[in-house]
């Protein structure tokens, strides 16, 4: 089962890179994306064993981030088959093998239990977006790929020395191992200056894959000059891949005694990455750098919340398939409207709700889901995160948790309301795109999901939460 | 056994040294190259005895890191057409000098550190961390695309010798693995090369300053 998961995107890949047509090819995307995710969901419902000595197994969270990527990906495969149909002007052969490889990827990601099979999945994955940011071909996009390769290679090698470290820590008691379940069972003879450094690491290294600040400098760059679809796989798919690797690194960390050491860390850096992101949300005029600080927000939200532990820990879970789904919404709308006014500035863009009434609406509820507002998931999922802070005393990081979302809210609504509202500005370029079935039924069904995440959670779903939680929580 | 391993990690540490002074492009792949060689062949001196899947591993790895980057390397040269010359920000003697300190300060830390296990020779986590050093200096002390491409590439060998302590646990498939993500980034890279070189006309990467806020 775990194997299946893994080749049927694999080889739909390699079959995408040997059919001729680029009209056809496109529509290789949503069987693959839906026999993925009837498979995740029958994965995920029996328990599934560990395969391969251990190497490979379904953990609660990993379920999770399984469950989001192929749900994710079901959004976009149906989305690409209606983008692709404006971008006939070049091959899509490599834009449709490279997101099926991404999907490959981010499974194995999602089930590797072993800190180098993890790496290198967690690489893949990366790599395989590289071609898709670039897709464009236009000098900025060139810039923007080249950052999102440099910046990520040097971060992803130091998370290869934290895993490196990690094993050594373990050296003490018995010949090293790069098994999660091996480091947690023997934690607590964990070298503890060895395991502190290779936290460091772990957290720089795949800290600059989720976009934490201040390792986030890529991030406005891909997320702005990447197609639409692609903003959305990794602000929802790559992102939570590597968070996931952030929680099963600090569980080891944890069950090490390093709790306090990793905690603080983690809250620091989630608050300093809100605080970054809120700067450069204020006065910001591109939509899609907007939602790319908005989505550097929200990892530091997942790190507060990680942080945080506890009550906290089961918010910031929730809050990744949240995100996850929302950011879909948001990227999807802002890459019709883009595509529309041929603009993705305020200076050029007026008047979405009149022009693409389905994209701007949705690109207006998308904006108030994103910063917490009910009835929507994320309005949950932070107020649980906020509980768990002041449950647990955090009472100033609470409040500038507060204070933050809020001048988020007023920045990145500035922007939104420019772009959504009055009228389409005369004498400006843009083209014939209309909203269309293939590109607005994803963000329906995005919609959908997000309010049912905020107004009744599936109680399989909250149980998958709730598990995952326990798993990663630590009992010293 | 010991000190095999100990005189080539020396080599090691000058072969950084030499790459932080080299002026020449190509002398600095050849030189990345041959690091990478030395390397490869130290699993081998440590292994208790050789099997054959060590074997093929440190064949992979001197092939990759020996002639096929190299190679690609040279070819990405070569299309540029441009000067051969490493420009870099920061002069070639105060790099050398940055160099050598990161070396000293490599030695205090790892003196520093708490030993665990027994480890095959105490120069591994110091030559190993001033190898990563070297790395970031030429990364970004140098403007042109391939010499950050070979910082990256000395990055890796750095971590490289510090997994020489883990050999029990990063199997050769994890290592093959790591091999094959090393050698997809730099292919990708390569192409992103050409790409930028077409259209700024150049490997500068200070031309690369559209995006800001």
């Amino acid at each position: 089962m775990l194997f299946v998961l893994i080749l049927i995107p694999l080889l739909a890949s390699g079959v995408a890179l040997l059919m001729p047509s680029d009209r056809s090819r496109p529509w290789l995307l949503p069987p693959v994306a839906i026999a993925h995710l009837v498979l995740t969901l029958s994965a995920i419902d029996r328990n599934s064993e560990a395969r391969l000595d251990g190497w490979l197994w379904l953990d609660p969270p990993g379920r999770l981030v399984l469950l989001l990527l192929s749900v994710l990906f079901v959004i976009c495969a149906v989305y690409t088959t209606g983008y692709l149909r404006y971008r006939q002007d070049r091959s899509n052969r490599v834009f449709v093998a490279c997101l099926l490889f991404f999907l490959a990827a981010g499974t194995l990601v999602a089930m590797a239990q072993h800190l180098g099979l993890m790496w290198i999945a967690l690489e893949l994955a990366t790599l395989s977006m590289a071609p898709l940011i670039y897709f464009n071909r236009t000098p900025r996009s060139i810039e923007a790929t080249w950052k999102y390769l440099m910046i990520g290679s040097v971060g992803i090698a130091l998370a290869l020395l934290g895993s490196f470290f990690m094993a050594y820590s373990a050296m003490g008691s018995g010949p090293p191992s790069l098994l999660f379940a091996d480091l947690l069972a023997r934690g607590a003879t964990l070298n503890h200056t060895w395991v502190r450094m290779a936290f460091v690491l772990l957290l720089v290294g795949y800290g600059t894959k989720m976009g934490l600040a201040p390792m986030h400098t890529w991030k406005p760059d891909a997320y702005g000059e990447a197609p639409g679809v692609v903003g959305a796989l990794l602000a929802g798919g790559l992102t939570s891949c590597a968070f996931l690797a952030l929680l099963r690194i600090n569980h080891v960390c944890c069950s090490a005694g390093q709790q306090e050491f990793t905690s603080h860390l983690m809250i620091w850096m989630g608050l300093l990455s809100m605080a970054v992101a809120a700067i450069f949300t204020l006065g910001q005029k591109d939509i899609k750098r907007m939602l790319a600080y908005s989505s550097v927000e929200h990892m530091g939200i997942l790190m507060l919340g990680a942080g945080i532990g506890g009550i906290a820990l089961f918010g910031a879970l929730l809050h990744m398939l949240n995100n996850g789904l929302t950011k879909g919404m948001l990227f999807l709308s802002a890459g019709n409207i883009h595509r529309s006014y041929q603009s993705k500035s305020t200076d050029d863009v007026r008047g979405a709700m009149r022009r693409l009434p389905l994209s701007g609406t949705i690109f207006m509820l998308g904006f108030l889901a994103i910063t917490g507002s009910p009835p929507f998931g994320p309005f949950v999922s932070e107020f649980t995160i906020l509980t768990g802070g002041l449950q647990y005393h955090w009472y100033w990081i609470s409040a500038l948790f507060l204070l933050l979302l809020l001048v988020v809210f007023v920045g990145m609504g500035r922007t939104v309301l420019t772009v959504v509202q009055g009228r389409p500005l005369p004498g400006r370029p843009a083209s014939a795109y209309r909203d269309h079935l293939l590109t607005g039924l994803p963000l329906v069904i995005s919609l959908g999901l997000v309010l049912m995440m905020g107004t009744h959670i599936p109680a399989p779903l909250a149980d998958m939460v709730h598990r995952a939680a326990t798993f990663l929580e630590v009992h010293p | 056994m010991t000190g095999t391993i100990n005189s080539l990690l020396v080599v090691v540490l000058l072969v950084n040294l030499f790459m932080l002074g080299a002026s020449r492009m190509r002398a600095l792949i050849h030189a990345a190259a041959s690091q990478g060689v030395i390397l490869s062949f130290m699993p081998l001196l440590l292994a208790a005895r050789l099997d054959w899947i060590a074997v093929v591993v440190a064949g992979v790895t001197i092939g990759l890191k020996g002639l096929i980057i190299p190679r690609i390397l040279h070819k990405a040269l070569r299309d540029a057409k441009i000067k051969r010359e490493v420009e870099p920000l920061i002069g070639f003697l105060p790099t050398m000098l940055l160099g050598a300190l990161g070396t000293v300060l490599s030695l205090v830390l790892a003196a520093c550190l708490p030993v665990v296990g027994h480890p095959v020779s105490n120069l591994v986590i110091p030559v190993s961390l001033s190898t990563i050093l070297t790395g970031f200096l030429l990364l970004t002390t140098r403007v042109k695309a391939i010499t950050q491409v070979i910082g990256y590439l000395i990055l890796e060998n750095g971590i490289y010798i510090f997994g020489m302590l883990l050999l029990a646990a990063v199997p050769f498939l994890v290592e093959l693995g790591i091999l094959l993500d090393l050698f997809v980034g730099i292919f990708v890279v390569s192409i992103i090369i050409h790409h930028i070189n077409q259209t700024f006309s150049s490997m500068d990467t200070r031309q690369l300053t559209a995006l800001r806020e």
